[in-house]
């Protein structure tokens, strides 16, 4: 079976699926809606499985074949040249009506809203990760469907984390405690995520239980914390996370800083090779330690 | 039935009035949606929304609810003695409510309320309550409640239904409830003819463009549905997250858990999902819902099948959209809904069967 998208039944929607038969093949489309990670359906599989990959899907690949969560030989990588996703929440929070439908071409986003047409640029809604994404270009492939594009050049990837780690601990403290205030502890975050694929998560462990069920913020937090440092040295920044929250949070500003003191301290970004092991599974003398005080 | 007037200048002095004898309750923007909260004294509901993004159902039934404390402290004479959690149970007002989410308190209030069963917790804060619906005379392109049996300006599970006529609110007064609240605010201006409503409401019935077929819900075989072979399409995007469930303002699933810190313990009524794989768990730890096709499956068929044959008052779902535009995968309920309303097993399926 090939896994790709097919055409969702809203604006800026598009839904995973799965291809058996060649007469489906027209069913799957590419456009600036499939900001979800395909590599979150590979997990465990046995069979033979071609797969729509773009810059952070073939990313999340490698890092599913390092944790032998899938086999190289199974699959057949059809990657796709990534020009960014558009970010739906911020284009939603633009217009006052109902958006009624998106096109795109050629770098621009039409958007209608009260039968009124709207233009706007692509790079100006673009998802946040998407805007300093640094490897658009899959980075393993079997086929590709396109010319690699021109990666971004000179993007500041580490902007917002910077200003979190300039707070104080009482502002990082309220600043962490709005941004989860909204949380339902749906999970979309974690099952959205191509990482998040241990068979039980620790906040479902029931024997014994580990984390309170209910929304005591203790709780909430708990989720989050573990969960981001449990993707430490493995988070591409593919952005699903973010994008599957019903309520809008950015948990992604947990990832990055874990993805910046993995480039930081260790030279590290994840998902790039399948020659060399992540460096939280691996231990060299010359590893920094100087966090041991 | 009675049609008051209120001029919408005249609105906010009635909340004012309405304030000293009931806590109230609306819409209110955070961020870029709107939720329901209680409304401080001269806080006005924001009632230019379309719908929250949550439903409502938080109010009768948080997604954390102590219900009953206790001590653990056997010094203390009551240690080991549970005891109810103090609610405010005095009355309160819900103001501006969709009918589609009125219609959902009612159909939830068949599962918390039944001769044999009461959930307290529901039961006393629906007592309390006095919803003000307010027509939708923007529906989205998501909504679909004209095919659940429900509309933009349905009645039920409202006490009091507010039409918005530019300068004025009609206000229908449905419940003795409607009528005591009216006559607290002080709106006692009668309206003219209800034929002024009845132009709204078919302007707004036909703003909702998508209509959902599940008229052979209840003919179809259970089994052959349960069987059928678009479950593993349907599923194969869904993460299995609560999304679902926990905007749905019919989904009634709780879980029961002690949280105890030092000596002080409590019990708490936690919604849980049928999207999780712990809703299911044995303690043995054998999972009779152990894929998550059989899990959304679950969700599917309590909504449009096994609700529809236990009751007989259509299916579990008022059309309000909220799971259709804010799943993550965009799996579709119209869509499934229409699957499984046209099914027709394949003949090699019921040669199994026998």
């Amino acid at each position: 079976m090939v896994i790709g998208f097919r055409k969702g039944s809203m604006p800026m929607m598009n839904e995973p699926c799965f291809i058996k038969n060649a007469e489906d093949a027209a069913q799957l489309v590419w456009d600036s809606n499939c900001g979800i990670n395909l590599a979150n359906y590979l997990a465990n599989r046995k069979e033979k499985i071609g797969i729509i990959a773009k810059g952070c899907d073939s990313r999340n690949i490698v890092t599913h074949i390092i944790e032998n969560k899938i086999g190289r030989e199974q699959l057949v990588i059809i990657g796709v040249p990534c020009q960014g996703m558009i970010d739906k929440y911020k284009i939603n929070a633009m217009f006052d009506g109902e958006i009624q439908d998106v096109a795109e071409n050629d770098g621009k986003i039409t958007v209608t809203v009260n039968d009124k047409k709207n233009e706007l640029d692509k790079a100006d809604v673009l998802q946040k990760n998407c805007a300093v994404c640094a490897h658009r270009n899959p980075v393993i492939f079997d086929e590709m469907v396109a010319d690699p594009i021109e990666e971004q050049k000179g993007v500041d990837r580490y902007e917002d984390v910077r200003e979190i780690e300039a707070m104080s601990s009482e502002e990082k403290w309220n600043y962490f405690e709005e941004l989860l205030s909204p949380c339902i502890r749906c999970y979309a975050c974690r099952n959205a995520c191509p990482l998040c694929y241990c068979p039980t998560c620790f906040v479902d462990e029931a024997k014994p239980q580990w984390v309170g069920k209910g929304q005591d913020p203790s709780d909430v937090r708990t989720f989050h914390f573990l969960r981001a440092f449990h993707c430490g040295g493995r988070c591409t920044d593919c952005g699903a996370c973010e994008r599957a929250c019903p309520v809008g949070i950015n948990m992604r500003v947990f990832t990055k800083k874990l993805e910046k003191d993995s480039f930081e301290q260790f030279g590290w970004e994840a998902g790039l090779t399948l020659d060399e092991r992540p460096p939280l599974d691996t231990y060299r003398p010359d590893d920094p330690d100087d966090f041991i005080r | 039935m009675t049609l008051v007037k209120i001029d919408k200048k005249q609105w906010a002095k009635g909340l004012e009035t309405l304030q000293k004898a009931y806590r109230l309750f609306g819409p209110s923007k955070e961020k870029d949606y709107f939720s329901f909260k209680t409304l401080e004294a001269g806080e006005q509901p924001e009632l230019g929304f379309s719908n929250s993004r949550l439903s409502p159902k938080a109010l009768l039934f948080p997604q954390s609810e102590a219900i009953i404390e206790y001590s653990l402290d056997e010094n203390a004479a009551d240690h080991h003695i549970m005891k109810p959690v103090e609610k405010d149970s005095s009355p309160r007002v819900v103001l501006g409510i969709r009918p589609c989410d009125a219609k959902a308190v009612n159909l939830v209030n068949m599962n918390f309320d039944t001769p044999e069963y009461q959930d307290p917790y529901w039961v006393e804060a629906l007592a309390a309550t006095t919803f003000v619906g307010l027509a939708c005379d923007e529906p989205r392109s998501t909504c679909f409640c004209t095919s659940t049996g429900c509309g933009p300006y349905n009645e039920e599970g409202l006490d009091l239904l507010l039409i918005d006529a530019d300068d004025n609110y009609l206000a229908k007064v449905l419940t003795d409830k409607g009528q005591a609240l009216v006559e607290a605010a002080g709106w006692n201006t009668p309206a003219g003819k209800a034929a002024e409503i009845e132009a709204r409401k078919a302007a707004a019935e036909a703003k909702i463009t998508t209509t959902v077929a599940m008229d052979n819900l209840k003919n179809q075989d259970l089994m052959e549905l349960h069987g059928a072979s678009f479950w593993e399409d349907i599923a194969f995007a869904c993460v299995n997250c609560g999304t679902c469930t926990f905007t749905c303002p019919t989904c009634w699933c709780f879980d029961l858990q002690d949280e105890v810190h030092g000596k002080a313990g409590k019990r708490m009524k936690n919604w849980d999902s049928c999207m999780f794989p712990l809703f299911t768990q044995h303690t043995t730890g054998h999972n009779p819902r152990g894929t998550k096709t059989q899990r959304l499956r679950q969700r599917f068929m309590h909504k449009l099948k096994y609700f529809v044959d236990k009751y007989d008052k259509g299916i579990m779902c008022v059309g309000c959209g909220r799971c259709v535009s804010q799943c993550p995968v965009n799996i579709d309920i119209r869509k499934v809904c229409d699957l499984m309303n046209s099914y027709k097993a394949a003949e090699t399926a019921c040669a199994v069967q026998e």
